[in-house]
């Protein structure tokens, strides 16, 4: 019997040759992902820290991009208590405020290398299977063990395998597609497992698949992952790695799968998740014409240049509706800098957007863009719980780029096919 | 042990910003700051009512969301004795495992109980009670329960640097 990327990749990184789904193995990651929470993570373990130091300087990648610039006293302490502690251990992956979110800057500065495992203490972690990563969410006090031990333990998952074919149609996009699975197979529906893409994945670019992949969690799996073909070797060409550094791994043709599912993604179109789950899922034709109050562009799951293409592209030469406030929030600076020099962030601005710095910012309500009680947003990112937004009394609806921008020229949800 | 346990009941799908609000995330990480916040978009009661013993029961897909520990750290702190549900998120999982809160992953359990029935938890026996109906309920592997019942993972990562000093 063949066996899935997770049996061969958690075999190979345990050492323990030969695995099954349910067996419990010990694993070094490759590297330990932290943000703003990376203050109190050491919190925990100041004295252990003082005695046996951290396992490994270039273990932890730490970003700070959760509350940047700092909103308050108590997050600027927490960003100086981050600081001081990369200081005095010497770490070498610190990337200070204002260099982007964190799984985006994982993956520009070349951490995510296909075959390795890297564990962060925020459930986007599973982005970097985009590459050929194993990358899952863990809590903070496992990071805190983790930055003493450098080692975990990992279940073995099942699997689900998702075959793709085909292009999507203009106006249509991976965020369409990774809500039209959600919404097929909820919210638990992938609960513990590892999700593999296959088929015919020429119609997905990378920022495609790490939207794709950003949102395994959502439909509660351990971890998505794209095979490493051309397009991913190409970038990573792109960021200057060389191929003999890293490790190619895919599952085998007979491998086991728990569910198998396919989809054309030329049949796929817009939708939108409905409040207050990510898994109600609807045609956009159900839900057209609601009104909306504020249009957040760019979080980890739809903020790269692409995505701000798009918007650019549609809003050029035209006005945001006066009644609905448009948030711009690229993924990273890197992004930022690109969509600077290509007119984007200008053509947005002059439409009426409000241009925020790279970081999380209003997706979690911690800071900036936060709703008012009665109001609905409209978002790219890639969670609508009730009070995520920093009000209870809100609703949040989420959709692809395009139908954002669309929307946000109407002031209604709009099928971004109608004007395209 | 009491004969009668408390029990909160909800429904599936109950996310970490229900049990713990996003917009606290960075400004409480202690129980005491925990405490007051826990469930407080779901249940407002629930913070100023519950008491050491009580059991949460709910339904699949418990924690999903966030990687924030918050609702596993405060309901350890809270005292609950058990959280009794479907299924579970596995980032939440993982979480309660390592603040040392137990998890029962039993629908029996969940399609047994009717709003007032008496339910006894046993932890010695591994058995749930609900009013005349006995329900064995899984434990966890042998790797996962020394985390445990070291108290948590921290406790448990103390333990295995301190011995590896000597």
């Amino acid at each position: 019997m063949g066996k899935t990327f997770a049996e061969k990749l958690l075999g190979k990184k345990s050492g323990s040759g030969s695995v099954v789904p349910g067996q419990i193995v010990t694993v070094r990651p490759d590297h330990l992902l932290m943000h703003d929470n990376a203050a109190a993570i050491i919190g925990k373990i100041e004295q252990e820290l003082e005695k046996f130091g951290v396992v490994d300087p270039e273990l932890p990648i730490i970003v700070l991009d959760h509350v940047v610039p700092a909103a308050n006293e108590k997050t600027a302490a927490n960003h100086k208590t981050v600081r001081e502690f990369v200081d005095r251990h010497r770490l070498v992956n610190f990337y200070d405020a204002g260099e982007g979110i964190c799984h985006q800057v994982v993956i520009e500065k070349g951490f995510a290398l296909p075959g390795s495992i890297i564990v962060g203490s925020d459930s986007h972690t599973c982005s970097y299977g985009a590459l050929g990563v194993f990358s899952t969410g863990i809590d903070r006090t496992e990071a805190a063990a983790l930055l003493l031990t450098g080692e975990t333990w990992l279940k073995v998952p099942q699997s689900i395998k998702i075959s793709v074919r085909g292009k999507f149609q203009r106006g249509v996009s991976a965020k369409d597609l990774i809500l039209t699975i959600i919404g097929d197979i909820k919210a638990d529906g992938a609960n513990y497992c590892s999700v593999e893409f296959h088929g015919d994945l020429q119609g997905l670019s990378i920022a495609d698949r790490i939207t794709i992949a950003n949102m395994g969690v959502e439909m509660g799996a351990k971890n998505a992952v794209f095979p490493v073909d051309r397009i991913a070797q190409g970038y990573l060409d792109s960021l200057q790695i060389a191929s003999g550094t890293y490790d190619i791994l895919w599952a085998d043709p007979d491998a086991s799968y728990m569910l198998e599912l396919e989809y054309d993604l030329g049949a796929i179109e817009p939708v939108v998740a409905l409040p207050h789950t990510v898994d109600n899922v609807s045609p956009i034709d159900k839900v057209a014409g609601i009104k909306i109050d504020q249009c957040l562009l760019g979080t980890c799951t739809n903020g790269r240049l692409v995505d701000i293409e798009k918007a650019a592209s549609l809003l050029k030469g035209r006005q945001v509706d006066r009644g609905v406030r448009l948030l711009v929030l690229p993924a990273s600076r890197s992004i930022l800098n690109e969509a600077l020099r290509l007119g984007y962030i200008e053509t947005l601005s002059r439409a009426g957007a409000i241009i925020l710095p790279p970081g999380c910012g209003p997706c979690l309500g911690a800071h900036m863009g936060v709703l008012a009680p009665g109001e609905k947003c409209l978002s790219t990112a890639n969670r609508n719980f009730k009070g995520r937004m920093g009000c209870k009394d809100a609703e949040i609806y989420l959709s692809s780029p395009e139908t954002l921008a669309v929307s946000a020229i109407y002031g209604v949800i709009t099928d971004p096919r109608k004007v395209m | 042990m009491s004969n009668q346990d408390k029990i909160w009941k909800y429904g599936d799908d109950i996310n970490t910003d229900m049990l713990f609000p996003g917009k606290y995330t960075y400004t409480c990480s202690t129980p005491d700051e925990i405490k007051p916040h826990l469930l407080e978009d779901l249940d407002p009661s629930f913070a100023t009512e519950v008491k050491s013993g009580d059991i949460i029961m709910a339904g699949k897909n418990f924690g999903c969301g966030s990687s924030r520990e918050q609702p596993a750290l405060g309901l350890r702190a809270v005292g609950i004795k058990a959280v009794i549900a479907r299924s579970y998120a596995r980032i939440f999982y993982r979480a309660a495992i390592n603040q040392g809160l137990l998890l029962i992953e039993c629908p029996e359990a969940v399609d047994a109980y009717i709003d007032g029935a008496e339910v006894n938890l046993d932890l010695t026996t591994g058995i749930i009670r609900i009013d005349d109906k006995e329900i064995e309920f899984p434990t966890l592997p042998a790797e996962i329960l020394e985390i445990r019942d070291n108290g948590g993972l921290l406790p448990y990562t103390r333990k295995k640097l301190e011995a590896s000093r000597k």
